[in-house]
């Protein structure tokens, strides 16, 4: 325990440590992806194919929906880009964090999703930032990728992962993750608080995984709260 | 090709190219005060609206699910007190898993 007053963390920064775990843990929900993708129709390559190149779990499971229902491909493609969009939002705060350049910019984007970007933001220095977003990049996209394979082979019918309580470590990790932040500035708490709120009040009248997209509204706004001009 | 391969590389393609636009823009942009602000609240916003959604919801529709939330209360509670990361998950999973071993559900 601290016996000072300052806001600083306990325990020093463990990005390697705290990726890699992260990346573990929710990337057996490829399990479930795998499963749900070879019951709607696709086969276990198309599955696998998903989770190496479109790499983003929200995208994959609107477009096995969109197989499962029987719908328009090109509407359902074009609903799974669509749910895309937050990583370049993600992209944006990341490529100041990061800092890439040329062949390995191309291979970091492909790792720029919710879980990276957590963890990246989470650091409190440069060197901490980088090494966060390359060692949750690399954990997750072996675990997914992995897990996809097993479930669409049958492997979810195993257990679920429910009993282990893996459906909360998504959930418990991002509020984990971005703590400082809401701790840092009342506009912070905010535009957290405000994203929440139009996110689950929106759920029941939108496609799933276009009311999060929405709660960028939440920073539109507290953004507009600064002074606008040129500054730096 | 069959029509779903195509759907299946064009989603591919179209989710990388939106995150390397993301990379690429030119950081001249953040030179705006309320761009730069707007880049940096946004994975707040995202991440919150993230965690109750997959709390509280499944696909379109609000569920309750009292393990899932008693263990994301749990992590609030630990996150309170400071515990290292991996604890907060640790806890958070654990207290679900215990409450459904308990026939919670």
């Amino acid at each position: 325990m601290k016996h000072t007053d300052q806001q600083a963390d306990p325990t020093p920064p463990r990005p390697v440590r705290d990726g890699v775990f992260l990346g573990l843990a929710v990337g057996t929900s490829g399990l479930a992806f795998g499963a749900a993708a070879v019951s709607s129709g696709l086969t276990a390559w198309q599955a696998c194919a998903l989770s190496l190149l479109a790499f983003t779990g929200a995208s994959q499971f609107a477009l096995v929906g969109a197989v499962a229902g029987g719908g328009s491909l090109i509407a359902g493609t074009a609903g799974a880009v669509l749910l895309g969009s937050r990583n370049a939002l993600y992209g944006l705060r990341l490529a100041d964090l990061i800092q890439v350049r040329g062949a390995r910019r191309l291979v970091a984007a492909h790792g720029v999703i919710d879980e990276t970007t957590a963890v990246t933001l989470a650091q409190p220095n440069a060197v901490a930032a980088r090494a966060g977003f390359w060692a949750t990049f690399a954990s997750i996209y072996l675990t997914w990728n992995l897990a996809t394979l097993a479930g669409a082979l049958g492997a979810g019918r195993l257990g679920s992962p429910q009993s282990f309580g893996l459906d909360v470590v998504g959930p418990a990790a991002f509020l984990a993750l971005i703590w400082p932040r809401l701790r840092a500035g009342r506009a912070e708490r905010m535009v957290g608080l405000g994203g929440a709120v139009i996110a689950l009040g929106t759920t029941p009248l939108l496609p799933a995984g276009v009311p999060v997209i929405l709660a960028a509204s939440a920073a539109l706004a507290g953004a507009l709260a600064v002074p606008g001009g040129r500054s730096r | 090709m069959s029509a779903t391969w195509i759907a299946v590389l064009a989603t591919a393609a179209g989710c990388y190219a939106l995150k390397l636009a993301g990379l690429t823009v030119p950081q001249r942009i953040l030179d705006n005060a309320r761009a730069r602000r707007f880049a940096e609240l946004v994975p707040v916003a995202l991440l919150a609206a993230l965690t109750v959604v997959q709390a509280a919801s499944s696909g379109s529709t609000l569920v309750v699910d009292p393990a899932r939330l008693a263990g994301l209360g749990a992590a609030v509670l630990a996150l309170l007190l400071r515990a290292p990361f991996l604890v907060v998950i640790v806890v958070a999973a654990g207290t679900a898993a215990a409450l459904r071993a308990a026939g919670v559900h």
